[in-house]
């Protein structure tokens, strides 16, 4: 086993490294902002009376958390062209994401929704709200802080993620990561200083999560 | 239609090649990771500071790296390191390590669950430690940990996917060198898709079907 490290190649390239680190931060966001929106509807109507609602946020949840997620981003990214709708590769992976996102937050969603107190929505109905009022002042906010600590568990797990968008030559952190790899062979150095900079972003986001979930009290 | 199972039929050895590997691979990880993730929960839970040290950073680091982060370095880094691995065998390095970090939290929040009277009992009937844990802890932590670890397998044959990018001959490269050679782009991924959901969705009620089982028994 002879091997020196030498991480000068790696910190020459840091700052592409940085940057793809940025743009996985960019994807997650992007990606579990829409996914909060559709986990959201899905979340509501797979609570909903309607047998056909539920049937439609069954089937949704069953298909995307039982199918890879990169086998999702190709399809999307290849097969997406073939019926006439053409994305770029960020958006076709921010939609891929998205969809994957929505899948996992609308189990978290439905947790929260299940876990708000039957009492607070009576009184929300006592004092006359009507039902989509009592959903959006009463249900949400608090189904939101119940659901945030899963909420922020999803979003670094779709952080981590984005790291499949180098399938799709999209530059962010693994990408760069290969390319350094491919073109100095600091094998070692590389992939710890890579899967360091993961560790660390998931750390930081992990911790700043526990900050807001003291900020706001639970219910 | 009928040209895609024309194309199917011709690459009906290939795709089945990859889905074997596939599964190969994934079978391979759990019980790797599971054997990995036993001693890992078991350490953390009853290890001196010194010894649950090392294992605490093994879960954090695998936890906090992405998948392909780990399955890129599982094939490149043993080659500088002497060590030569195929890259099945650096795949399933890759996959068992994560999955052994996830087992390992799971098997430490199982053991965690359990009333610490349960040892006290075991000490007062004269049990020594390994009998306790063979015995009365493990029994009861199984049927906790089972069903979050028929979803870790559902998680491996997922991410078994990624291990296309390694050039591993498995379902998804499969289906992308028939792709290549037919263009059938949306046929051949949903086709993919089609098969993992059947084994995903299989895992996963034999896991809901083993849980009610369990439970009833014990």
């Amino acid at each position: 086993m002879n091997y020196t490290l030498h991480f000068g190649a790696v910190w020459a390239s840091f700052d592409h490294l940085l940057g793809g680190l940025a743009i996985g931060l960019g994807l997650a966001v992007a990606a579990v902002a829409i996914g909060t929106l559709i986990g959201l509807l899905s979340a509501f109507a797979s609570v909903s009376h309607s047998r056909l609602l539920r049937a439609i946020s069954g089937t949704y949840v069953l298909l995307i958390r039982n199918i890879p997620l990169l086998v999702l981003v190709l399809l999307v990214y290849f097969a997406l062209p073939a019926t006439g709708i053409r994305l770029d590769k960020y958006e076709s992976f921010i939609g891929s994401l998205a969809l994957y996102a929505g899948a996992y937050l609308t189990e978290v969603f439905r947790a929260g929704l299940l876990s708000v107190p039957k009492g607070i929505v009576e009184a929300g109905r006592a004092i006359g709200l009507t039902r989509l009022q009592t959903n959006l002042y009463v249900v949400a906010p608090v189904m939101l802080r119940n659901s945030l600590p899963s909420l922020g568990n999803t979003f670094i797990g779709m952080f981590k993620d984005s790291s499949i968008a180098a399938a799709i030559a999209i530059p962010e952190l693994t990408f760069e990561a290969r390319k350094i790899n491919v073109d100095t062979f600091r094998v070692v150095e590389t992939w710890s200083v890579a899967s360091g900079l993961y560790i660390a972003a998931c750390f930081t986001i992990a911790a700043l999560l526990r900050m807001l979930e003291r900020r706001f009290p639970k219910f | 239609m009928d040209a895609f199972l024309a194309q199917l039929w011709i690459a009906r050895w290939p795709i089945f090649d990859g889905f074997l590997m596939t599964i190969g691979i994934s079978v391979g990880a759990i019980v790797f990771g599971t054997i990995l993730g036993c001693i890992v929960g078991i350490q953390l839970v009853f290890g001196s500071f010194l010894v649950k040290l090392p294992f605490r950073l093994y879960v954090d680091i695998m936890r906090g790296t992405p998948l392909l982060v780990l399955i890129l370095a599982a094939f490149y880094v043993p080659a500088v390191l002497g060590l030569s691995l195929s890259a099945p065998q650096a795949g399933t390095l890759a996959l068992g390590l994560f999955a052994g970090a996830h087992i390992g939290e799971l098997v430490r929040g199982s053991l965690q669950a359990i009333p610490p009277g349960q040892i006290e009992a075991g000490r007062a009937i004269g049990l020594r430690f390994p009998q306790i844990l063979a015995n009365v802890l493990l029994p009861q932590a199984l049927r906790t940990a089972l069903p979050p670890w028929i979803n870790t397998g559902v998680e491996l044959i997922k991410g078994s996917s990624l291990l296309s990018m390694i050039g591993v001959g498995e379902l998804l490269l499969k289906t992308q060198e028939v792709i290549g050679r037919n263009f059938m782009t949306i046929q051949f991924y949903v086709f993919a898709g089609i098969l993992y959901l059947v084994v995903n969705i299989a895992l996963d009620l034999l896991g809901k079907s083993l849980e009610r089982r369990l439970g009833a028994r014990l």
